[in-house]
């Protein structure tokens, strides 16, 4: 009956499994989104073969945002950074299995922008406009 | 309780056939219910008729040509200032300066007086519950400037702490600029109170009054204010105009605001001189329909009397409140009734806002989720964001009862 309220994005929401921070970590990164001043933070531990061994956040906002972010991290966890830089907007609606209006498919992809941010460092990052429209 | 027997004589039913949008069914068979007038009021059809109107037969740029339709539009367009005028208790027209929004009408302040009466070290005190509007002109000015900003403080209770005045007038303030009613928390603040405050310590008086202009009669004269702001698309009328109303002396005292055609007295290559108030600030083709089309909503509200309204904006935020209470979990932000009106900011635990008005939304709720432009005192709450359902002359208790009931069903999607 509920798309967007999918029971996963739900308990996501509620009992988050990658939530917290890393220390030390190799790659730490965070951002907003403007409009609704949502909030989430990334912490990454690389090891020297360049894959994803920890991946934790930390934030506020949301269920959708606070959802994705969590099945982010998961999916992330063990994956080459080079995979993680292939990461695109479909990847992240996968994830969730919803449709998302254009408000708030911006709420989904903070997490990918956070995400993007870290790996590729401050100057590549799409902005989130971008991102929902790429 | 019923909507239209609250002990005042406001016809509601008659009032919401004048706004067609409350007919529209935002999913099928879900009826929307609009508490979002503090974001922007709905139109009665008597200003959309009226704009449609000036576009259908009257359409001419004013203060220019002699034909018939220009100096028709002159006229109706100048004659809204007259309105306003009235509206507000204005002693004079040209006391009334349009502008795009309440926003630009306090950026004019900051940039005209501020550049010319502000110099580094001198305090402008405004209160910590600003929308950005009346924040963001004053940093920018503290910026470029070195003014000196200081906050009279808000309490736990959500009103001003009136106990901080005093030692803030002592720092001889050259202006107190603050809201009438707060957007988030809808607190009424003591303008009289306020402004003879300031005028004893030497300042001037600017009021913020998007919010409170729609909701509350205004009596500029009575209370001595210096600036007063608002906005056309918060009381019924369309978006994309604003007000400025200045003292005529202080008015004719400022400089320029933008500079382009209609704001000009004489040019020649290489200087000018200005026109007389309001014209000096008006440069540019303005938004004459919507001009006459917010005419059409003062004379609206005037015709069904702003102390009525107030009184039943009053009564549906008492009602609100009362059962807003009654769901477990919510904290409602701001003050008593005894010191608010208009809205309902409050959040839901376990449910983010965005969540809460995402599922109001489906029982065609229409409220409005996030900092509200008032990121300050959303901090000085602890929270990043608030939901608010606000009220305004076409909404009805029936309403205030649907809202209560989506929130039981937020309750049961985060349980």
């Amino acid at each position: 009956m509920d798309d967007l309220y999918r029971e996963v994005i739900i308990d996501r929401y509620q009992n988050p499994r990658f939530s917290g921070t890393l220390d030390p970590h190799t790659h730490s990164y965070e951002d907003d989104n403007p409009v609704c001043g949502d909030h989430i933070r990334i912490d990454l531990r690389v090891d020297d073969k360049d894959i994803v061994t920890e991946a934790k956040f930390t934030g506020e906002g949301c269920s959708i945002s606070q959802a994705s972010a969590d099945l982010l991290m998961e999916k992330i966890t063990g994956m080459p950074v080079a995979d993680v830089r292939g990461l695109a907007k479909q990847d992240i609606l996968d994830l969730l299995g919803i449709e998302l209006g254009p408000v708030r498919l911006k709420c989904a992809l903070l997490s990918l922008k956070v995400l993007k941010g870290g790996v590729y460092g401050l100057d590549e990052v799409m902005s989130l406009d971008e991102l929902a429209e790429s | 309780m019923t909507n239209s027997q609250q002990g005042h004589s406001l016809d509601i039913q008659r009032i919401r056939a004048d706004f067609p949008v409350l007919d529209v069914e935002v999913q099928p068979g879900v009826k929307l219910v609009y508490l979002d007038s503090g974001a922007t009021s709905q139109k009665p059809v008597q200003v959309i008729e009226r704009m449609n109107q000036y576009y259908r037969a009257e359409n001419a740029n004013i203060h220019r040509g002699v034909h018939k339709l220009a100096e028709q539009a002159t006229e109706d367009y100048e004659a809204v200032r007259g309105k306003l005028a009235k509206f507000i208790n204005a002693a004079k027209s040209k006391e009334i300066v349009f502008t795009r929004n309440a926003t630009e009408s306090v950026n004019l302040v900051a940039h005209t007086w501020g550049r010319a009466n502000l110099q580094a070290g001198d305090v402008v005190v405004l209160t910590e519950m600003e929308h950005h509007a009346n924040l963001v002109p004053w940093q920018m000015l503290a910026a470029e400037r070195g003014i000196r900003l200081e906050f009279i403080p808000v309490t736990e209770e959500g009103v001003l702490d009136m106990s901080a005045l005093p030692a803030l007038m002592e720092l001889k303030p050259k202006l107190v600029s603050f809201t009438a009613m707060s957007n988030v928390l809808g607190t009424i603040t003591p303008i009289a109170e306020i402004v003879q405050a300031a005028h004893a310590a030497g300042a001037l008086a600017m009021v913020d009054g998007a919010q409170s202009v729609p909701h509350l009669p205004t009596d500029v004269r009575a209370l001595d204010i210096d600036f007063l702001v608002f906005s056309s698309h918060k009381m019924l009328g369309p978006t994309g105009i604003g007000v400025l109303y200045g003292k005529e002396a202080l008015l004719e005292a400022m400089p320029p605001f933008m500079g382009g055609g209609d704001m000009i007295k004489r040019v020649k290559l290489r200087e000018f001189s200005t026109a007389g108030v309001p014209h000096k600030f008006e440069a540019g083709t303005p938004a004459i329909a919507e001009v006459i089309g917010l005419g059409a909503a003062v004379d609206y509200l005037t015709e069904i009397g702003m102390e009525q309204i107030a009184a039943h904006d009053r009564e549906l935020t008492a009602y609100a409140l009362e059962r807003l209470e009654e769901v477990p979990g919510i904290w409602i932000f701001g003050p008593g009734i005894e010191h608010k009106s208009s809205n309902a900011s409050f959040t839901l635990k376990g449910a983010h806002p965005h969540d809460v008005a995402e599922i109001l939304n489906r029982s065609g709720v229409a409220t409005r989720a996030g900092h509200h432009c008032a990121m300050p005192v959303h901090e000085k709450f602890g929270v990043p964001a608030t939901t608010r359902a606000s009220f305004y002359l076409y909404n009805t208790t029936e309403e205030i009862d649907t809202l209560v009931e989506a929130l039981y069903k937020v309750k049961e999607i985060f349980k």
